[in-house]
């Protein structure tokens, strides 16, 4: 966040020119608010349109001209959503899976990254480059050799596999080591004169450090599995262990004239989400800045 | 496979120098933090991407073994009529994809960068798009592409355009329809790597060049376009490669179709793998992604090095 609301400092002008920039500058905020705005609007317009629609009762969702608020307001959408759907089911699953998987990709991508980026052993190169490496290689690609060997391990139509699809990233680990590496070597280095083992350090000194990259990494998973359509696609069979997308995803294919409870099931799936990102927003932008520009 | 899964820990040499004891108990120590980690990564990554590269020389399908047939699997597809559509159609979406996301993303980062009041705020909502999910994305989006009284199209007729496009209903505009929406959903992201970019260029290039009597566009061209060229570099490669990997987005507003107008890469592995259960064959296909994304990348390293030399 540090960098990204850092600007530059602003030329200072010379007096007599002053008050032809201030007016000029003004222009030129009130015109730049009404760009951001307008762009601003259009971006969100099919979430605006997504949660009016699921207010309204179903025929009044296609109307000509188009009908921009509920009138009147159907609540109704948001009682009728549990019973005609396993909604229910659906969230608890998705909610099981997302903590499993960022508790574990959190706590091995923090304990690995400690290996990498505070031991010096024989093969660690080369094994972080076989990190990075996969990195480029599309997960479609081998999609199907995965599948064939979580079936032999009896996991397949199973929570496991998809918690074990998610939870070995090499995203958790690569993040956590960029973040390791910015602290000072000094550090550890005083623990182990002090006799600290390297386990102890990892825990008492450099995860405690670490707080800003834990928590980017755990939201950035925990909306990855949230989200993740293709893997329970592949992997879920059973409908009792269905996630919300893939839910959804069939509840859209079930009722597709039910426009009105379409977007209400919708409203439902991005809502947990929406809120994680505005309460952490900025681990986002961290994360990003961070994971995306070294890579 | 288990022993690639878990490589043994380095051997002493013979011949202890002092302090080899040490090294060892280092070594052991510091596989013992990466192991968690790397089990599950070398059994579902490391090893699968390894049998990928020997299933796409194999027959094996719902009905036998795998036997081994050579680049028979290869020949097939210079003949697969299906398949060069999904090639021809993923280059396609390329095409629009990533020079669009480009300029949009480059501009909102320009827009953004400002320290104005609420700026915080635009930039969390140009984000936005990108953290819901595309199950939810591509079913709203559907909807406002409806032909006859969606949005979208409401919204086109009343600026004056008599005959708007029928989207995803139609052979010549699913695949822009898809492409628009998948820019929406990236832009956010890929203007926050921008913005990283454009915070980074010192000011007083921009001073020099003002001092210079360059004009605004003059700066835009000779000093930002420049000094972002790591950035653009970086977001190129992702944005190529997110761009042939196109998959899920495809699944849930097009599946496809209309006919096979939409039809992509990864989905016609999808659907010989996992539908058709010819896995040699879609393994076939696979390595054909896996080397599309491998040369763009190399490609665009060794350009950008040369550039930089």
């Amino acid at each position: 966040m540090a960098t990204l609301t850092l600007d530059r400092p602003q030329a200072t002008t010379p007096r007599p020119e002053r008050d032809a920039r201030n007016r000029r500058s003004l222009v030129g905020k009130v015109v730049l608010y009404a760009v951001l705005i307008a762009a601003a609007a259009v971006i969100m317009l099919p979430f605006f349109w997504m949660v009016t629609s699921s207010l309204k009762s179903n025929n009044q969702v296609f109307t000509v001209p188009i009908q921009w608020f509920p009138d009147p307001v159907v609540w109704s959408n948001y009682v009728d959503i549990w019973s005609k759907s396993d909604m229910t089911t659906w969230l608890k699953n998705t909610l099981i899976l997302s903590v499993t998987v960022t508790f574990l990709q959190v706590f091995t991508g923090s304990f690995a990254a400690y290996g990498f980026s505070k031991m010096r052993f024989r093969g660690r190169d080369v094994l972080f480059l076989a990190y990075i490496g996969t990195i480029a290689v599309p997960w479609q690609a081998y999609m199907i050799p995965q599948f064939i060997l979580m079936s032999r391990f009896g996991l397949s139509n199973t929570l496991w596999a998809i918690i074990a699809l998610q939870a070995f990233g090499a995203f958790g680990v690569f993040l956590m080591k960029q973040y390791y590496d910015s602290i000072p070597e000094e550090l550890s280095e005083a623990a182990r004169i002090d006799g600290l083992s390297e386990y102890s350090i990892w825990r008492r000194i450099v995860l405690p450090l670490s707080g800003p990259a834990v928590a980017t990494l755990t939201l950035l998973t925990f909306v990855n599995t949230w989200n993740d359509y293709l893997g329970p696609l592949i992997y879920l069979r059973d409908r009792d262990l269905w996630t919300i997308q893939i839910g959804l995803k069939t509840f859209v294919s079930q009722y597709n004239a039910e426009y009105a409870l379409i977007m209400t099931g919708s409203v439902l799936s991005v809502l947990p989400i929406a809120i994680i990102f505005m309460l952490g927003q900025r681990y986002f932008v961290q994360g990003i800045a961070t994971a995306g520009l070294k890579g | 496979m288990a022993t690639t899964a878990v490589p043994a820990p380095t051997r002493a040499p013979r011949q202890r120098p002092p302090g080899s004891r040490l090294k060892l108990r280092n070594s052991l120590i510091g596989w013992t933090f990466i192991l968690p980690n790397f089990i599950g990564f070398a059994v579902l990554t490391l090893v699968p991407v390894l049998i990928l590269f020997y299933l796409a020389f194999t027959s094996w399908n719902v009905f036998g073994a795998a036997e081994w047939v050579g680049l028979e699997n290869f020949e097939k597809l210079l003949g697969d009529r299906t398949f060069h559509t999904a090639l021809r159609n993923t280059g396609y979406y390329a095409l629009m994809h990533i020079p669009l996301t480009l300029a949009v993303s480059l501009g909102l980062a320009m827009l953004l960068n400002t320290k104005l009041r609420g700026v915080a705020f635009f930039r969390t909502v140009a984000f936005f798009p990108y953290i819901t999910s595309i199950v939810a994305i591509a079913v709203v989006w559907n909807m406002l592409f409806s032909p006859e009284s969606g949005p979208v199209n409401q919204i086109l007729m009343a600026l004056g355009i008599d005959n708007p496009p029928g989207w995803t209903t139609s052979t010549t505009w699913a695949m822009p329809a898809v492409a628009l929406v998948s820019t929406w959903r990236d832009m956010g992201y890929y203007m926050l790597l921008f913005l990283a970019g454009l915070q980074a260029i010192p000011g007083e290039l921009y001073e020099a060049a003002r001092v210079d009597g360059a004009n605004k566009l003059q700066r835009f061209w000779n000093v930002t376009i420049p000094s972002l060229r790591p950035t653009t570099f970086f977001v190129t490669v992702m944005l190529t490669i997110a761009s042939f990997k196109i998959f899920d987005l495809i699944l849930v507003m097009t599946d496809g179709g209309p006919g096979t107008s939409t039809l992509v890469l990864s989905q016609y592995i999808y659907r010989k793998g996992f539908e058709e259960q010819q896995f040699g064959y879609a393994s076939a296909v696979a390595i054909v992604l896996f080397a599309i994304c491998i040369t763009v990348t190399v490609v665009q390293f060794l350009v950008n090095k040369r550039r930089n030399a």
